[in-house]
């Protein structure tokens, strides 16, 4: 034979027509709305039509109706995954909307102080509007930094010593406790640090510092891990060319394995400071809380952020909505906080890891 | 500079298992030593107790004697550090430092042990380096680009041009040219033998033929089974190894009826 014939051996069976989601799409919420519509007139007591339950209902109808035409048109194979996308879809739905909500509620109630004053007053003698959390930046700032300085180089080196040198039991020992110390919880290390500073200075004490410790607590558990994690996936051969160079092995460590992994360990950085900037439950303890601003952080109470949040919303006075005002502009400044964090930890690793 | 290296009842360890057994032999200097044999029988466990990069992994040791130019290196007072300042060691796989330029990389041998050079010194080494493994005119217009971003064959160049701009006495290298085309593979190849003017040069190989076009001595291993040590069966001229073996069974290896 010369030509051979055509066959028909891979053609696919039939698939779903262009117009059919849009459409079904379109079904499905007038569906939900007349269901709806029927349901509030017939209830005396629903004054208005749900919309999150018009939603629901009309995305359940949707792909369920999708699966099934998909089943009909196209066969088994085929629904089957359209069925697993929507599952997938539905799931990331779920995990969003929540986050997107917050961000949003957040935003819209934080807007009403976002003014000059509230970053430039403190709560000194302020009762009812005005005043502001200049106090509780400053005292936010200066813990999480001072943690930070803490957690850092104890964090990078115990996770160097657990990588690079450490065999047998004690590196063990460490692990395990690595692992323990990542469960305490928040306010065990706050009292933690505020039993250690009572040995030293007296009861009664509240000082910056010790807030700083009990984060620290809290953080480096996390630097270890993240550091870890990052020095693990180094190639040995990196190290073994260095030492076949004649480099000593702690000149291999600082120049050849850190640098490597240093995009992935700053990220690491930020994740932790962000995961303890949060933090209140400890820093009520041993940080306390005040109107005024405090600077120095080895006298005196300081006031923070997530506890300025709290109290304003627990201790409301006179002219309530101001305090609550205070409080929505105080998780608000903590959120963005954490968000130019994170925009850092990506310039960091943009520009220090490894090209080519 | 070069040395000769003298390996007498060497036995090398992975903690108590013995992975090579008594080992006797004489590198002669200015000369490309061959070790060939199937997988697992020790040759990359051998090549490397000659630069000491074997007792890197933990647990692992050697017995007996190893001496370059008569000295022996593993005595208790001899630093490790230093017998791999004068054997520099090229690898399978070609590992230039990601986070280094491709000059950076050349001259990391200096610069990761703190030492200062001018940077007149810097660029002149490093050109030198770099024309002695056959990679300067590919690479001399972008010297500050990231040494990753070369193909393989030329990454392989940058480690051996990284390995001889410290001078070393001694080149060693594992299967340099298991992961290269044969082009590149070639290059490799006729820069081995313009090092040995200079160097001692021991090179691991699979491939038989490169052991026969560039070798001057080969030397044959095999293990009876595995979980057995590997030995030494055969070391002689290449020429004899290839053509006139003594044994039965490196005849059967070279002759491709074994292994």
């Amino acid at each position: 034979m010369t030509t051979a014939s055509v066959t028909q051996n891979f053609q696919g069976s039939r698939s779903l027509p262009k117009w059919l989601a849009p459409t079904l799409l379109a079904v499905a919420i007038l569906a939900s709305f007349s269901i709806n519509s029927a349901l509030a007139s017939s209830n005396p007591e629903a004054t208005q039509l749900n919309l999150f339950a018009v939603a629901l209902v009309a995305v359940i109808t949707y792909s369920i109706g999708f699966y099934l035409a998909s089943r009909i048109i196209e066969g088994q194979r085929k629904s089957a995954d359209r069925l697993v996308t929507i599952l997938v879809t539905g799931a990331f739905a779920l995990a969003v909307i929540p986050l997107i909500s917050l961000a949003w509620t957040v935003v819209e109630r934080g807007a009403a102080r976002f003014d000059m004053e509230f970053f430039t007053f403190s709560m000194r003698n302020v009762v009812g509007a005005g005043g502001g959390a200049y106090h509780a930046i400053i005292g936010t700032l200066e813990i999480t930094g001072l943690a930070t300085l803490i957690s850092v180089p104890i964090g990078i080196m115990t996770a160097i010593y657990l990588v690079e040198y450490g065999r047998g039991a004690l590196a063990r020992a460490v692990t395990f406790f690595v692992d323990v110390m990542t469960g305490i919880p928040s306010i065990v290390a706050g009292l933690f640090a505020y039993a250690a500073f009572v040995l030293i200075f007296g009861p009664g004490v509240r000082m910056g510092v010790g807030g700083a410790i009990a984060l620290s607590v809290l953080m480096i558990p996390v630097v270890i891990r993240a550091t870890e994690e990052m020095l693990k996936i180094v190639p040995n051969e990196l190290r073994e060319a260095s030492y076949a160079l004649g480099v000593p092995k702690w000149l291999t460590v600082t120049k050849v394995v850190l640098p490597t992994a240093l995009a992935g360990i700053a990220t690491g950085v930020m994740i932790a400071i962000a995961r303890i900037i949060g933090e209140t439950a400890p820093l009520l303890i041993i940080a306390g809380f005040t109107a005024s601003t405090n600077f120095n952080p080895f006298d005196e109470r300081m006031m923070t952020l997530p506890v300025f949040v709290y109290t304003s919303y627990a201790n409301q006075g006179a002219d309530a909505q101001t305090y609550i005002d205070r409080a929505w502009t105080g998780a608000l400044v903590l959120m963005l906080i954490v968000m130019i964090l994170n925009i850092i930890a990506r310039l960091v690793s943009k520009y220090f890891s490894p090209k080519g | 500079m070069s040395m000769r290296i003298e390996l007498s009842s060497l036995n090398v360890y992975y903690g108590s298992f013995l992975a090579v057994e008594d080992i006797n032999m004489v590198i002669e200097p200015n000369s490309i030593t061959a070790f060939i044999g199937p997988s697992g029988c020790g040759k990359s466990t051998l090549i490397r107790t000659l630069n000491r990069m074997h007792e890197v992994i933990p647990g692992a040791y050697v017995k007996g004697n190893l001496t370059m130019n008569g000295e022996d290196i593993y005595s208790p007072s001899v630093d490790p550090v230093k017998v791999r300042r004068q054997v520099g060691m090229v690898f399978q796989r070609p590992n230039p430092f990601p986070t280094m330029t491709i000059k950076e990389n050349v001259l990391s041998g200096y610069r990761l042990n703190n030492n200062k050079m001018s940077k007149s010194d810097a660029d002149a080494l490093a050109e030198k380096a770099l024309k002695g493994a056959n990679l300067w005119n590919e690479v001399k217009d972008r010297l500050d680009r990231p040494g990753s971003s070369l193909s393989g064959g030329q990454q392989q160049r940058l480690c051996i041009a990284r390995a001889i701009a410290v001078e070393p006495e001694v080149i060693l290298m594992d299967e340099p040219t298991s992961a290269l085309d044969p082009i590149s593979t070639a290059a490799i190849e006729d820069l081995a033998i313009e090092l040995k003017e200079k160097f001692t040069v021991v090179i691991v190989t699979h491939n038989m033929q490169q052991a026969s076009r560039i070798s001057d001595m080969t030397a044959f291993f095999t293990i009876a089974d595995t979980g057995l040590p590997g030995k030494l069966i055969e070391y002689d001229r290449t020429d004899n190894i290839f053509s006139n073996p003594k044994e039965k069974q490196t005849e059967d290896y070279v002759s491709g009826r074994f292994g």
